[in-house]
């Protein structure tokens, strides 16, 4: 039997993206994900948890292993009370940035997870959830 | 619970003080760390009072309830302040599960008639409580993690060591997260280190590094661009597959930089680069 992982952790400090990182790592390494799988996950939440610090003013994550089907997972919640994003389908695009940064960070977490939502509103904040499948 | 279970626990606020405190006091555990038990009552009552406050027949079954964020962040509070006291993790946490007894007590009083509704309800809070005591083992571990992680940081200012490797040629490993501070470190040590040894290649091994996201592929272009300035070379090493992977689906273009997979390809490489070649010898074998 596998036991359930239910986490939550804050992010409010550089230093909490490293600690959320290994807890999504050891959750990853739990349910048997193969190493690229995990690295894509990781480097995924290092972007979205990172946003959140940077652009959200810190925020909440909630780590859960989850099962559908024969399939089993990790999905992340990743929640801020930040000013939230005016346009959805920009951020998401490769190279928009409001920062003086790549602009690669949402588009590319898209891109390294099985699922991706994303839901903003202006004022209340972001809340963005992943789901990467073992062997998705 | 019902909401008159719990309206009838905070009119017993006072009671429940009172069971709680008498049976700390005669507890073995009860050492001197409290200055006095006017010092256990007063923290008592405060803590007493929050988790009062904020159960309810709803969140008591919800251990993610929002609303028992108050209660949990105070719970780090006081666990952070008792360590700093002098509090063992497990005098904490006899601290906090005692307080299951007091509840247990006045809740007998309270819920009299139906064995069934005193069994569920004792239940319930009886698991209230102990989640109150696993997130004060966890502000615990993440205290403790902290200090780890800040020794760890430390230690990576004083290990971004430049090595040279040959004649023209240095290197230096990264092991850790290469974050803005840590970049800042790493520049510095390898334009002194170039200038230093009169280098024209420099190479950058990131074997060590657990995951390359967009911070940190911008602070390799950085890094690159900063050692070009210099009119020297700069190749980067230990480039993994899953990482290799990664970082094209992350839609990261490194093709304008000398990315190799190991270091001993990335010293072949600058040691062509410098006409320089590596041949085995031939001995005599004259025996
Ligand atoms: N949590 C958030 N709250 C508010 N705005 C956000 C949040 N996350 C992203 N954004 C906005 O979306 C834009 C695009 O984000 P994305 O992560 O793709 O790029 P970036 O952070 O600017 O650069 P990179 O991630 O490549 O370093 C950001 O510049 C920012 O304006
Ligand atoms: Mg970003």
């Amino acid at each position: 039997m596998t036991t359930n992982i239910r986490e939550q952790l804050s992010i409010r400090q550089e230093r909490d993206l490293i600690i959320c990182r290994n807890r999504v790592k050891e959750a990853a390494v739990k349910i048997g994900m193969g190493i690229v799988n995990q690295t894509k996950l990781i480097t995924a939440v290092s972007e979205l948890a990172r946003n959140m610090l940077i652009y959200g003013g810190g925020g909440n994550v909630l780590l859960e292993t989850v099962t559908r089907g024969r399939e089993q997972g990790v999905q992340i919640v990743f929640e801020d009370k930040g000013p939230g994003i005016a346009d959805i389908n920009k951020a998401m695009q490769d190279g928009f940035t409001t920062g003086k940064s790549m602009g690669m960070g949402l588009p590319g977490a898209r891109r390294l997870v099985s699922e991706f939502f994303i839901e903003s509103t202006v004022g209340i904040g972001t809340t963005v959830k992943i789901i990467k499948w073992k062997n998705g | 619970m019902t909401t008159k279970t719990v309206e009838s626990l905070r009119e017993k606020h006072d009671l429940i003080l009172t069971y709680w405190i008498s049976q700390r006091e005669m507890a073995d555990d009860f050492g001197g760390n409290f200055n006095s038990s006017d010092d256990l009552k007063a923290q008592s009552s405060e803590l007493l009072e929050i988790v009062l406050k904020t159960i309810t027949p709803e969140n008591i079954t919800d251990p993610y309830s929002p609303d028992l964020q108050p209660l949990f962040d105070y719970i780090s509070g006081l666990t952070i302040s008792r360590a700093k006291q002098g509090f063992s993790p497990r005098e904490t946490a006899t601290y906090i599960f005692s307080l299951k007894d007091a509840l247990l007590r006045a809740l007998g009083e309270i819920i009299t008639d139906d064995t069934q509704e005193l069994y569920r309800t004792t239940l319930e809070v009886s698991k209230f409580v102990d989640n109150i005591g696993i997130t004060s083992f966890e502000t615990f571990i993440k205290g403790r993690e902290e200090v780890i992680l800040s020794q760890a940081d430390e230690m990576a200012e004083l290990s971004t060591p430049v090595i040279k490797v040959w004649d023209g040629i240095i290197a230096m490993p990264i092991i850790g997260t290469l974050d803005s501070a840590r970049t800042q470190v790493v520049m510095e040590n390898l334009l002194q280190g170039i200038v230093d040894s009169e280098s024209s290649i420099a190479i950058l091994d990131i074997s060590g590094v657990p995951a390359v996201d967009s911070l940190v592929a911008q602070h390799l272009i950085k890094t690159v661009n900063a050692i070009r300035l210099l009119g020297a070379d700069c190749v980067i090493s230990g480039i993994r597959p899953e990482i290799a992977q990664t970082v094209v689906h992350l839609g990261i273009d490194l093709s304008k930089m000398v990315t190799k997979a190991t270091l001993a390809s990335a010293l072949k490489y600058s040691l062509t680069t410098l006409q320089l070649e590596v041949r085995r010898v031939q001995k005599d074998k004259s025996n």
